[in-house]
């Protein structure tokens, strides 16, 4: 969307992730979404009285390992205690990092070549989860609410990116590019609908080149197009306030998918005060070289360095074929495509067998060895099997495991082997004189011809590349 | 009445029972309790069935422990699963904990036998027991005056020789306080040694559970059961617990004790003559004494009350009506927080959390808070100047004896100028204990502090032993 | 009577601390707050700018625990603690707003 009238939108994320930890961040309740209420809990992330927490080694390696991939600095970092009544929240403080992040300073870059900076990606924990009684089962309107703080302690990173962004399509590419480094990482699942990432948008406008306007604040959007579309429809409307006369306030405001509109949450004031300070249950935490080189030599490559990879074994890229190693990088798939790189194979029919048969059955991708699928493509390249039949053996192979000669074998698919092509083409030439020389005289038109009869001969099976070769080596 | 070392010697040895010491216990808790309201709940159910597993572990010929049948009492801000915990708040009144404190583990394990939960100042706010919930605790010594606090039952407990040894917690003088004006030994150890696992907490950074009992023996034989590393607190020391009971009698000869003048300045003449001749009972034994003047602890007072009331505003508000203890009823949850919270915490309570929150909120972090932990800075680097040139320190533990109950209810200010010696130890986390040298007006006892560096208890004890040896009472 | 703190200020930390002050309670601890205030004036005067603060006694680093799970408490047991519980969660009356 571009905005009218030289407006530039400016928008920076915040993007709260799960970390996929066995246990809570400062205690050993199991960190498991959709358990039964109030089943896992304990008095440190039940605030009872007494109780202390101790920090989760695994929630700092995933923590760093999120910080290494976006290129941050690791420093010595405390926790403090933000401190606010909700009771959502069992101790009335979230414990987060606050003046001294673990990770601080980095960078992601976006597939159009894009940069945006990254302020922060710091630890905290999550909160509790209400369900609302009465007026709809929504906050407003409601009677009362109960709690389940089965969520309450769960290990969170908050990453926060500079205020880099110009348009909403860009932020929806951030976040899906964070997600799938997140999801690479190993720190999570990415799982939006589940609310294991969420994003925050702090949105303004302003003239192009002009300083920067007021912002509010989107909480809660859990997905890649509320994002997109709550970012766009804020940017509209601080842009009509203004251009009405009006001033943009300064305010926290809520996204409704069902409305396609933002409205008020709460209004910026004094009320925020936090009295955030040192947690003093809590020691420093800075690890040393040694754990941060540990970490660093597990961390598998990000999404845009195995997108590379992949796009360097194609020759001539087009966007389709971009987009299929997007799905390809997206799947985790890349191993398929490269097996065949080394088997000296046609990595672009393996980016488009990957992307599309393989992505089709992705429950049954464990089926399926690189070896199999090598096989399967060198079949379909050599033209022992037609496009056609490459797939239906994939699709055979993916639900039973079995070896791809086999079901071809099985299948009927054999009499399509060079030998048996070339005969077929040999009674063809022979019945077809005519058409056979003027062929030969240079119209390659007539390869169509001589295509179309070996196909209703095999019923459609016969791979065309691989008449033609046979047509040109008796031309 | 018998010691804890010697009750546990007759329970191993079979001269005696835990069950006999325990119901001796018990016997002296029904003929006092009323009048000195030192037990909130004693749990009589409980400790019969811990006494009985300790006699018959006895009797298959296991070693119980250290502790072997020693009855015990506990201030009631430690967790103890399923006994009444109330910080002697009406906010947690017949809350019953799911979980065990750390040092509650700890006692059980080394045989003893929790009687039951002392009174205490509200959440451990207070010098006198006089802000609990449930009337104040009289001292046994003279139940017209206070037994100083927080962990005045706790204290009043060994007094009354209801029990040898109780547990209780020091944040600026909490077990030292009492100790001094109940005439026992109060150890206030060094930062992380004890775990805090299960303690209410205060104020988190300064917070220590430490020993009541009326000898120097038996306080390091409580302590050495209490300290040790523990998984559960991050910020419990890692190294293993010292060995303290084999240094009791290490004495004093060859070390440099430096008495502080700003330890003993503004004392009762009483107090100032039991530390200047308990300086001379150090220096009989051998030991070297030197004036010095630490002129930062001056300001320590000043800093406790910005740092521990901001540490206990944060620390108590959990106590909102959602998940335990009180709740009063209304339309919304913020105003169902507020009745609770306004009807379930004492004056003295809500004037420590709103200090606290004012001294953290915007606009005043930088002039209160953030000021007071420098000054916290300044009081480290001034005791670890003084233990450059010395071994131990030597003070007052309390401006005078035990006060009269009201005398300094009606003004905070004065009832705070009553931390003023035990504060600065707990600033600098370092370790300080109490132990009664002379008496002062009515024959009541004075304490003398005697603090050292971290980790330095074995020394502590030892000079604290030459001192008990000294004034006649072993 | 100080004026280290004012009434409205400890008016708006009541509300921050979810405490309801009587008039009279206002009165008082405007009073005391401002005693204890005043008393750490003597504090506010020096010059620590060039002093690090502490937070805490010992400068203990990277106390971690292994991501073990280990079993929760009893959940009729905890709710049976509650001041109100239905469907095996906290009952708590309407909440008046998101949180922050
Ligand atoms: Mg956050
Ligand atoms: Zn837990």
């Amino acid at each position: 969307m571009i905005l009218p009238n030289g407006w530039e939108m400016v928008v920076g994320l915040e993007v709260h992730t799960e970390l996929l930890t066995k246990s809570k961040l400062f205690c050993g309740c199991e960190n498991h979404f959709g358990s039964e209420p109030n089943t896992n809990i304990c008095p440190v992330c039940l605030g009872l009285p007494g109780s202390l927490p101790v920090l989760n080694r695994e929630a700092v390696d995933f923590a760093m390992r999120i910080g290494m991939s976006l290129h941050c600095t690791i420093a010595p970092s405390t926790f403090h205690r933000k401190n606010y009544f909700y009771p959502d929240q069992s101790k009335d403080y979230q414990i987060s990092q606050y003046d001294l992040p673990i990770n601080s300073g980095g960078f992601l870059d976006l597939p159009d070549g894009s940069r945006v900076s990254i302020e922060r990606a710091h630890m905290e924990e999550d909160t509790g989860k209400s369900t609302h009684l009465g007026g709809s089962g929504r906050l407003a309107g409601a009677d009362s609410s109960l709690v389940d703080y089965n969520r309450c302690g769960v290990p969170l990173v908050e990453i926060v990116s500079g205020p880099d962004i110009r348009s909403s399509a860009q932020a929806r590419a951030y976040a899906a590019e964070l997600r799938g480094i997140l999801i690479a990482t190993g720190a999570s699942d990415g799982r939006l609908e589940e609310g294991s990432m969420r994003f925050d948008a702090n949105v303004s406008v302003r003239q192009s080149g002009a300083p920067l306007g007021t912002r509010c604040e989107i909480k809660n959007l859990n997905s890649l197009r509320s994002l997109q579309r709550a970012i766009d429809y804020e940017a509209l409307r601080q842009i009509d306030l203004i251009e009405g006369g009006g001033v943009v306030r300064q305010e926290t405001r809520h996204w409704d998918e069902n409305l396609s509109e933002t409205s008020t949450l709460r209004v910026k004031e004094d009320a925020d005060d936090y009295r955030y300070f040192r947690d003093p249950d809590l020691v420093d935490l800075a690890p040393d070289q040694g754990w941060q080189d540990r970490v660093r030599a597990a961390l598998p490559a990000m999404p845009a360095e195995r997108r590379a990879g992949v796009v360097a074994l194609l020759d001539d890229v087009t966007d389709a074929q971009l987009d299929a190693v997007e799905v390809v990088i997206d799947l985790g798939l890349e191993k398929y495509v490269h097996a065949v790189a080394e088997a000296s194979g046609d990595a672009s029919l393996a980016v488009a067998r990957t992307a599309n048969e393989l992505a089709a059955d992705l429950d049954n991708v464990a089926n399926l060895t690189t070896e199999a699928f090598v096989t399967t493509v060198l079949m379909e390249q050599r033209g022992e099997l037609s496009a056609t039949q490459a797939k239906t053996v994939l699709a055979e192979v993916l639900i039973s495991g079995a070896d791809p000669r086999d079901v071809a074998a099985a299948k009927g698919f054999e009499q399509l082997s060079a030998d048996s092509l070339g005969s077929t083409v040999a009674s063809l030439i022979k019945a077809h004189p005519d058409e056979w020389s003027r062929y030969r005289d240079g119209d390659d038109k007539l390869a169509q011809f001589f295509i179309g009869l070996v196909m209703k001969l095999t019923r459609g099976q016969a791979n065309g590349k691989a008449v033609i070769a046979e047509l040109q080596a008796r031309r | 009445m018998k010691s804890a070392l010697q009750i546990a010697a007759d329970v191993r040895s079979g001269a005696s029972s835990a069950n006999d010491e325990l119901e001796r216990t018990f016997s002296v808790i029904a003929e006092r309790n009323e009048e000195l309201n030192v037990f909130l709940h004693v749990d009589f159910e409980g400790a019969r069935r811990v006494a009985r597993d300790v006699d018959e572990r006895v009797a298959r010929g296991e070693d119980v422990g250290p502790l072997a049948g020693v009855p015990i009492a506990i201030k009631d801000n430690m967790c103890q699963v399923g006994i009444p915990t109330t910080c002697s708040s009406k906010i947690l009144e017949g809350w019953r904990p799911p979980y065990d404190a750390t040092v509650i583990q700890r006692i059980v394990a080394a045989g003893a036998v929790p009687v039951g939960k002392t009174n205490l100042d509200e959440f451990a706010m207070g010098s006198s027991t006089e802000n609990s919930a449930f009337g104040p605790t009289r001292n046994p010594l003279d139940p017209s005056r206070v037994p100083g606090g927080s962990s005045g039952g706790s204290a009043a407990a060994v007094a009354a020789d209801m029990t040898s040894i109780s547990l209780g917690s020091d944040t600026g003088g909490s077990i030292r306080q009492p100790a001094a004006l109940c005439g026992l030994v109060g150890v206030k150890p060094t930062y992380g040694l004890v775990s805090r696992y299960g303690l209410v907490a205060f104020a988190s950074s300064l917070d220590q559970i430490g020993p009541f009992a009326r000898t120097v023996t038996d306080s390091a034989l409580l302590l050495e059961v209490l300290a040790g590393h523990d998984p559960k607190d991050s910020t419990s020391l890692p190294e293993p617990s010292p060995s303290l009971l084999a240094h009791l009698n290490d004495g004093v000869a060859g070390q440099k004790i430096g008495l502080v003048r700003e330890l003993v300045e503004g004392a009762d003449d009483s107090v100032v003559t039991a530390v200047r001749s308990a300086a001379d009972a150090l220096r009989e034994a051998g030991a070297e004494i030197v004036e010095l003047s630490l002129p930062e602890l001056a300001l320590t007072l000043s800093a406790y009350y910005l740092i521990a009331p901001a540490e206990a505003s944060s620390n108590l508000a959990r106590f909102d009506g959602v998940r335990y203890g009180l709740r009063v009823n209304a339309v919304d949850v913020t105003t169902m927080m507020e009745a609770t919270r306004t009807a379930g915490f004492g004056a003295e309570v809500k004037r420590r959390i709103m200090l606290g929150t004012y001294a953290l909120s915007a606009g005043y972090y930088d002039a209160y808070y953030g000021q007071a932990l420098k000054v916290r800075t300044l009081t480290i680097n001034a005791f670890a100047r003084a233990y450059e040139q010395v071994n131990l320190l030597l003070g007052a533990t309390t401006p005078g004896v035990a006060f009269k109950f009201g005398a300094k209810t009606e003004d905070p200010m004065a009832m705070y100028l009553n931390d003023v010696f035990t504060i600065p130890t707990n600033l600098a986390g370092d370790p300080a204990l109490s132990v009664p040298f002379g008496t002062g007006e009515e024959g009541l006892p004075i304490g003398v502090q005697l603090l050292g560096p971290g980790r330095s208890e074995a020394q502590l004890f030892a000079a604290a032993r030459v001192l008990e040896i000294a004034d006649g009472r072993s | 009577m100080s004026n280290a703190i004012t009434r409205d200020e400890v008016a708006k930390v009541a509300r921050l601390a979810r405490l309801i002050l009587s008039d009279a309670e206002l009165d008082l601890f405007t009073e005391q707050l401002g005693q204890v205030l005043e008393h750490a004036a003597d504090m506010n005067s020096l010059d620590l700018a060039d002093v690090v603060a502490t937070a805490h006694p010992f400068g203990l680093t990277n106390v971690v625990r292994e991501d073990v799970v280990i079993a929760s408490l009893d959940r009729d047991a905890v709710l049976a603690m509650a001041p109100d519980a239905r469907d095996h969660r906290f009952a708590v009356p309407r909440i008046l707003g998101e949180a922050p």
